[in-house]
């Protein structure tokens, strides 16, 4: 029986065991609303903005593992996905966005709502499609999940013309696809791990650097292993916190530019830096010449690309980071004998004393709010129901990296590598319809909670807990924490004190609200936040001209940290 | 340092695209690019010549492998290779310059495909040296108008 686009569409879907499409609808795509409307295995969340679409089906991804799906409608609705788009393109999110597409005949007219969003798109797109065929409609599905959900995983686009969702076909949904330019390498060259394992044996000073990618593949368990039998001390990339339990003995927390003096002093001072899926961001790295200076370099990763790119690697090894961990840890079997505690001695011992030197701190004797002391409350009054914390960018995110107690892999969403603000509000809605039972709570800016604060729409219309704490301080703070340290104060506008009242903006949304001002009312309104079944905003007034630190100004080398 | 890449690729639109898009995003330049249908059904072969320093044509040559339509990747250096070049070029002549553009299109063993009152049209094919050598002779007798095809190229088979 032949179907028509829209129902291959569905049923495809369907296959992938889709459970959410994330958007809005539009002319273009009415025909795929239509067939949604008659069908109730896959449900559509409608936004308020198709950005905040992508998000929400980025941090369902992010969250889940699973990919997360987007419908648009053309033009416009297209156009906007391409922050969303890079977004997750930044940091390697399983995601497939369908866009409507003016009808076939009228592609290239300048029709009514057409934009060249495959044009657009192509370079924050890990791939991208356009179907003018509802013959090739099934398998394109199959190929874009395929390509989105392997190898280093990524965003993927199918625009989808007008006249193909109501053109008919017979559907056949391919079990098994294969791509012949798409063959990413999984498994290590055995010689070359064996090389690393000589390495990491022999090293005086090994220190482990994890990355997003480990989070990805899923081999927070490996890296626990590895640690542990070989006593080596981890930091971890903001988008690999989770990845190690960041109360054991052995993490240094995050390194960076906003990293801890450990971790930074750890990487400037070790002999061997073994790298799982991180790929050598100058926010890590500081200035390149003096990164790591005494290390010969590991570096495990999926994508070639990364190897070498921005620091040259002594010992590149291609695969997916938890086969290729799998397949080395057994190597170290016969130097079980060796005492590792015994032999790391002198390394730990100095580690821990960097550890005590210049601890992660703030001014606690003040009346105003300290942000850092909202974060760690939050932490420690959730610290048994593990929860998904999902960030804006800017000082919050920082502060939450550093005072938010991470213990495991996918329960922090942020945006790392595109830095967007608006990401973070959408993507812990979107984590919150991938985990009913979850707590969900975003920790945002004043002026990136405004970039998608359009969504408190769906939150109520789909009834989602979601918790927002706004850390408030009227300022685009971290651009200003640059002008105090760097353009001698000069607060060119960064001031954005004129703003809703956030407490009677959510209340017209009718979520639950309330605004705190001092130190003594910050556990009482968490603990309210934390018990309230519903959603629930909390507008945090923190003390206004707080920095982020440490700091390792933009282009100096690790050591030179600013310390407060 | 210059380098030659020889890419397999699908023969699809957007693809050219994202080759350029590859070496545009990067400020890497392209000095020359052809591109034509192979002899199996649905690929291309498309000759890039490019400049940069080791870390950077190493880069080229992972992103290019990257690249989801791209089939292979030949980079030319260090095997011995074959490469060509086609050239047509639109002279000015008249009754003083008609002979010596003659002598040099001989001894360069190019060829007139085309002649009118007042010009001629020659094709030559070489290595890129023997292009640029003809044209640096032809240059002052008067060039109307220059067509290169850029660089394609082929590893040389083993000798026995």
């Amino acid at each position: 029986m032949k179907l028509t686009g829209a129902e291959i569409f569905i049923e495809s879907l369907k296959k992938e065991g889709v459970e959410y499409l994330f958007g809005i609808p539009g002319g273009a795509i009415i025909d795929l609303h239509d067939a949604l409307y008659r069908q109730d295995d896959i449900k559509f969340i409608l936004t308020r903005h198709e950005q905040a679409a992508v998000h929400m089906a980025d941090g369902y991804a992010r969250a889940t593992g699973k990919p997360g799906v987007v419908l648009v409608t053309s033009g416009p609705g297209a156009t906007n996905t391409l922050t969303g788009l890079a977004t997750a393109y930044m940091d390697s999110v399983p995601i497939v966005v369908f866009t409507g597409q003016v009808p076939t005949p009228l592609i290239g007219n300048d029709a009514f709502q057409e934009a060249d969003i495959v044009g657009m798109s192509r370079p924050c797109t890990k791939y991208n499609f356009l179907v003018k065929d509802v013959n090739d409609l099934a398998i394109t599905i199959k190929k874009a999940f395929h390509i989105a959900t392997t190898g280093r995983p990524g965003p993927v686009l199918i625009d989808f013309p007008k006249d193909v969702q109501v053109a008919k076909a017979e559907f056949k949904y391919p079990e098994t696809i294969h791509i012949r330019g798409y063959n990413p390498t999984y498994h290590g060259n055995p010689k070359q791990i064996r090389k690393v394992v000589k390495a990491i044996t022999s090293a005086k000073k090994p220190l482990l650097y994890v990355g997003g990618g480990a989070i990805i593949s899923g081999a927070h368990e490996e890296i626990y292993k590895l640690a542990k039998k070989l006593q080596i001390p981890v930091f971890t990339t903001l988008m690999g916190i989770g990845a190690f339990p960041e109360d054991d003995e052995l993490s240094l927390g995050m390194a960076g530019m906003h990293g801890t003096y450990r971790a930074n002093m750890a990487i400037q001072y070790c002999d061997l830096l073994i790298s799982i899926g991180a790929r050598f961001d100058d926010r890590v790295t500081g200035k390149v010449s003096d990164f790591a200076p005494y290390a010969k370099i590991v570096h495990i990763d999926i994508d070639p690309t990364s190897i070498s790119k921005n620091i040259k690697v002594d010992y590149p090894l291609v695969g997916d980071a938890k086969l290729v961990l799998q397949e080395m840890l057994p190597l170290f079997d016969e130097y079980s004998s060796v005492d590792w505690k015994e032999v790391r001695k002198p390394w730990l011992e100095q580690i821990e004393k960097w550890k005590n030197e210049h601890k992660l701190a703030y001014d606690m004797q003040t009346d105003e709010i300290k942000p850092q002391y909202v974060i760690e409350k939050l932490a420690e009054l959730t610290k048994d129901e593990d929860p998904i914390i999902s960030t804006e960018v800017g000082q919050h995110q920082m502060w939450v990296a550093q005072f938010y107690t991470f213990k495991k892999p996918r329960r922090l969403l942020t945006s790392g590598g595109l830095g967007t603000m608006g990401y973070g509000f959408p993507a812990g809605i979107g984590a919150k319809f991938g985990f009913e039972d979850k707590p969900v709570y975003v920790i945002a800016g004043d002026g990136s909670f405004q970039m998608n604060e359009q969504e408190l729409a769906t939150i109520v219309a789909y009834n989602k807990a979601v918790k927002t704490i706004i850390l408030n301080n009227g300022y685009l703070g971290m651009v200003r924490q640059w002008q105090q340290l760097f353009y001698g104060r000069r607060y060119a506008n960064t001031n954005i004190e004129v703003q809703p009242d956030f407490v009677k903006l959510a209340e017209s949304y009718g979520i639950k609200a309330r605004r705190i001002r001092k130190k003594e009312e910050v556990e009482d309104a968490l603990r309210e936040l934390v018990a309230y079944k519903g959603p629930y905003l909390l507008d945090v007034i923190i003390a206004r001209e707080e920095n982020v630190y440490p700091m390792v100004p933009a282009g100096a080398s690790l050591n030179n940290m600013l310390l407060t | 340092m210059k380098r030659i890449y020889s890419i397999i690729v699908e023969n699809h639109a957007g693809v050219l695209s994202r080759i350029a898009n590859l070496f545009s995003a990067r400020g890497y330049n392209i000095e020359s690019l052809s591109v034509a249908p192979i002899n199996e059904e649905g690929l291309s072969r498309m000759t890039i010549v490019t400049e940069g320093n080791e870390q950077v044509l190493e880069q080229i040559g992972k992103q290019l492998n990257k690249l989801i339509d791209v089939i292979k990747v030949i980079q030319f250096g260090e095997e011995p290779y074959v490469e060509r070049e086609m050239a047509l070029i639109k002279m000015h002549t008249d009754m003083n310059t008609r002979a010596e553009v003659l002598r040099i299109v001989d001894i360069f063993r190019g060829k007139v495909v085309d002649v009118s009152h007042d010009s001629y049209t020659i094709e030559v094919t070489g290595d890129s040296d023997k292009i640029d050598a003809i044209l640096s002779l032809l240059e002052p007798l008067g060039i109307k108008e220059l067509a290169r095809t850029g660089k394609v190229a082929m590893i040389r088979e083993k000798k026995r």
